[in-house]
C-alpha cells in the first residue's frame, strides 16, 4: 500500500496554496480552452511550455493536468449546447446531448456529463494511483527492444485507430519521424537531414514543432475559412438533474468508466474508439432503448464517463514508461525533456515528489472542474462569442513569443512560420496532427531503444523480438491492423453499417 | 425609395420591426428587412436563428405590407452592411431598434446603432423596446 501513502505525501504537496492556485488555473483555462472548439488542451500546454520554464516543474505539471482535464468537462459544454463538438473525445455526446438539450433537457444533459466526468475522473485517477507502481515494478525489468515494440505498437495504434484513413494517419507519422531525425544523432554525431544550416544541428525544439503544427497551423486554417454562418446556442443557466435522471445515469457512469480507463491505459490511444463502444454497449442496455435518438441521458452519460477514464487511463503510460498515447500526453512528455527529466520507469522513483504531487492535483482538479462546471455550465458557452480573429491574434502572438524564448533565436520564429504552413496545408489534405506530434516527440527516443537493442544483438534482427514480452507486443500491435479489417468485413457480410470513424481532421484528444 | 429596418433578435428588434411595418403602411413603402453578422464569432446571438426569422417572415406576411427579408454574413460590421443597404435601396428611412448601453461597453465594443445614426444619408428612427 506505499502508493497510498505516497498519494497522500501528494495531497500534502498539492494542497499548499501556491500549488492550489495552479490547479484552479489550469482547470479554467482547461475548461475555456474545452469550450472553444478548434483549440485543445495539447496547444495550449505546448503555447505554456516557454513560460513555464521558470517555474518549478511541479507547479507546471499541476498547472498540465489541469488543462488536460478541463478540456474533457469543458468539450462535453460545447456539444451539448452546440452540436459541434470542442474535442473529438466530444463527438459521440454530441449525439444524443444536442438532442436533449433542443428538447430543453440541456440542465439535466450538462448535469450528467459534469457528474460523469467527475466520477470518471476520480475513479480513473485513483486507478492510476493504484496501477502505475505496480507497472513500473514489471517496467524496470524491461530491455531496450521491449521498449521499442511497445513504441511501435504507439505508433501503429496512434495511426491505424485514429482517424479515418490509415494512409494519411501513415504519412502523418511519416512527416512526424522525419522532423524528430533532424540534427545531431546522438550515437554517430553525425549531422542528418540539417541542410548545412547551423541551428538545426541541435535539431528542433518540441516547443517550436508542437506550437507550429497546432497553434499556427490551426490559425492560419480558420483564417482560410473565416466567415461562417453563426450557429445557434441553445442557452441553459445551470446543469440540475431530476431523480430519475440520476437513476438512469449512474450504471453509465461506472459502465463508461470501466470501458474508457483501459483504453486510455494500454498504448492503443485516443478516446474516440472508447466513447463509440460506450454509446453502443449503452444503447443496447438501455431500458428505454427508443429514447436513443431522440435525447436518451444515458448517451451523455456513458460516453463523458468514458473519456475522462480514458484521460486518466492515458496518463498511465506516460508516468510508468514514458509514452504518450494522445497528442497532449506527448506534449506533456516535451515538458518532461524540456524540464530535464527524464520519462520512464524510474520517473515515478527519481521524481516521486513531482509524480504523486501530479495523480493528487488530478483529484483536487476534479473537484473544482465539478464546482465550476455544475453552475456555470451557461457562462462558459458565453465563451463563444469572441470573435475569432480575437482569439487567434493572441494565440499567434503568445505562439511567436514562446517560439522565440524557447531559445531567443530568430531563426525559431522562420521554422514555427514553416511548421505552421506544415501544419495548415495537413489540415488541407486531411492528415492527421496527432501521429505527427507523437512522432516527432516518440521518434527520437524509438530510435535510441531501436540502437540499442541493435547494438546488443550485434546488429541481429533477431534482437528485436526474442524476448517473450516484446513479442507478445508485436502479437497486440498485428491484431490492431488486422481486427478493423475483419470487423468491417464480418459487418459488411451482416449488413451492418461499418464502425463508425469520425473526423480525420480534429486535433487530437 | 423603401424602408429599411435592421433586425435583431431581441425586444429592441421587434420593436423596429413593428414600428416599421407601421411606417411602411402608413407611408404606402416596400419594407426592406436585414438581420446581418460578421460571422467571425462561432455564436452571435445578434443572427436570428431559423425559428425567430420564420416568425419574422410570418409577422411580415400577416401585416400585408410588400416586403423583402435578407440574412447576410460578410465581412463587415452589421451597421456598414445595413448601411449599404439603404445606399444602394436609395432607402426614404432607416429603422433601428436601440438598446441602454453603459459608457464603458460602448467604448469597448463600439455601438452600431451610433454608427447607423451618425453615418446615413437618410432619416434614421431609432425605436426603444416597449417597456
Amino acid at each position: 500500500m506505499d502508493g497510498i501513502n505516497a498519494l497522500l505525501e501528494g495531497f500534502g504537496t498539492a494542497l499548499t496554496p501556491v500549488n492550489l492556485l495552479y490547479a484552479f488555473l489550469g482547470v479554467l483555462l482547461g475548461t475555456a480552452i474545452g469550450v472553444l472548439p478548434g483549440i485543445g488542451p495539447a496547444m495550449t500546454i505546448a503555447l505554456l511550455l516557454p513560460l513555464t520554464f521558470s517555474l518549478e516543474p511541479t507547479q507546471a505539471f499541476i498547472m498540465f493536468a489541469g488543462i488536460y482535464y478541463g478540456g474533457m468537462y469543458g468539450g462535453s459544454t460545447t456539444s451539448i449546447l452546440l452540436n459541434t463538438p470542442g474535442e473529438s473525445a466530444s463527438v459521440i455526446t454530441a449525439i444524443e446531448g444536442n438532442l436533449m438539450a433542443k428538447r430543453g433537457r440541456g440542465a439535466a444533459a450538462l448535469a450528467t456529463a459534469a457528474i460523469g466526468s467527475f466520477v470518471a475522473g476520480t475513479i480513473g485517477t485513483l486507478g492510476l494511483a493504484l496501477l502505475a507502481p505496480q507497472i513500473v515494478k514489471v517496467a524496470v525489468q524491461l530491455g531496450s527492444p521491449d521498449y521499442f515494440a511497445i513504441m511501435m505498437l504507439a505508433f501503429i495504434a496512434v495511426t491505424t485507430v485514429l482517424g479515418s484513413s490509415k494512409i494519411r494517419g501513415l504519412a502523418s507519422l511519416g512527416i512526424g519521424l522525419l522532423i524528430g531525425t533532424i540534427g545531431i544523432d546522438p550515437t554517430s554525431g553525425q549531422q542528418r537531414l540539417t541542410l548545412g544550416i547551423p541551428e538545426l544541428a541541435d535539431g528542433i525544439d518540441v516547443v517550436v514543432v508542437a506550437v507550429g503544427l497546432f497553434a499556427v497551423g490551426e490559425a492560419l486554417w480558420v483564417a482560410a475559412h473565416l466567415r461562417r454562418q453563426p450557429v445557434e446556442v441553445i442557452k441553459v443557466k445551470s446543469a440540475r438533474m431530476s431523480r430519475d435522471d440520476w437513476r438512469r445515469s449512474w450504471l453509465p457512469w461506472l459502465r463508461g468508466t470501466a470501458i474508457g480507463f483501459p483504453f486510455g491505459a494500454i498504448p492503443a490511444g485516443g478516446a474516440e474508439i472508447p466513447t463509440f463502444l460506450s454509446y453502443a454497449t449503452e444503447k443496447k442496455l438501455a431500458r428505454h432503448p427508443e429514447d436513443f435518438g431522440k435525447g436518451a441521458i444515458e448517451g451523455v452519460a456513458g460516453p463523458e464517463a468514458t473519456n475522462n477514464a480514458s484521460a486518466a487511463g492515458g496518463l498511465v503510460p506516460l508516468l510508468t514508461l514514458g509514452i504518450p498515447t494522445t497528442a497532449t500526453a506527448a506534449v506533456m512528455l516535451g515538458a518532461f525533456q524540456g524540464f530535464g527529466i527524464q520519462p520512464g520507469p524510474r520517473l515515478l522513483d527519481q521524481q516521486s515528489d513531482l509524480v504523486w504531487a501530479l495523480i493528487a492535483s488530478l483529484f483536487i482538479g476534479n473537484v473544482i472542474l465539478l464546482a465550476l462546471n455544475l453552475p456555470l455550465a451557461g457562462m462558459w458557452a458565453r465563451l463563444l462569442h469572441i470573435p475569432r480573429p480575437y482569439l487567434y491574434a493572441g494565440i499567434l502572438f503568445f505562439a511567436s513569443i514562446g517560439a522565440y524564448a524557447a531559445n531567443t533565436s530568430t531563426f525559431d520564429l522562420w521554422l514555427l512560420l514553416v511548421i505552421g504552413l506544415l501544419g495548415f496545408f495537413m489540415r488541407r489534405f486531411g492528415l492527421p496532427i496527432v501521429p505527427a506530434i507523437i512522432g516527432i516527440i516518440l521518434g527520437p527516443v524509438a530510435e535510441e531503444q531501436l540502437r540499442r537493442a541493435l547494438q546488443i544483438s550485434n546488429g541481429e534482427l533477431s534482437g528485436l523480438y526474442d524476448t517473450w514480452f516484446s513479442k507478445a507486443v508485436y502479437a497486440v500491435a498485428l491484431v490492431l491492423l488486422v481486427a478493423p479489417a475483419v470487423i468491417d468485413r464480418v459487418r459488411a457480410r451482416r449488413g451492418e453499417p461499418a464502425l463508425a470513424h469520425s473526423h480525420a481532421n480534429q486535433e487530437g484528444e | 425609395m423603401p424602408i429599411v429596418v435592421g433586425f435583431v433578435p431581441t425586444p429592441e428588434g421587434h420593436a423596429a420591426l413593428h414600428r416599421a411595418i407601421d411606417e411602411a403602411r402608413l407611408r404606402g413603402r416596400r419594407l426592406v428587412v436585414l438581420n446581418a453578422s460578421r460571422g467571425d464569432a462561432l455564436v452571435d446571438s445578434r443572427y436570428a436563428s431559423a425559428s425567430d426569422w420564420a416568425t419574422v417572415q410570418q409577422t411580415l406576411a400577416d401585416s400585408g405590407v410588400e416586403h423583402e427579408v435578407s440574412q447576410a454574413v460578410e465581412a463587415r460590421d452589421p451597421a456598414d452592411q445595413l448601411l449599404r443597404v439603404a445606399q444602394q435601396t436609395n432607402a426614404e428611412l432607416i429603422v433601428i431598434g436601440l438598446r441602454r448601453r453603459t459608457p464603458v461597453g460602448k467604448l469597448i465594443m463600439g455601438s452600431s446603432a451610433q454608427t447607423v445614426l451618425l453615418e446615413a444619408d437618410c432619416p434614421v428612427l431609432a425605436v426603444k423596446a416597449a417597456p
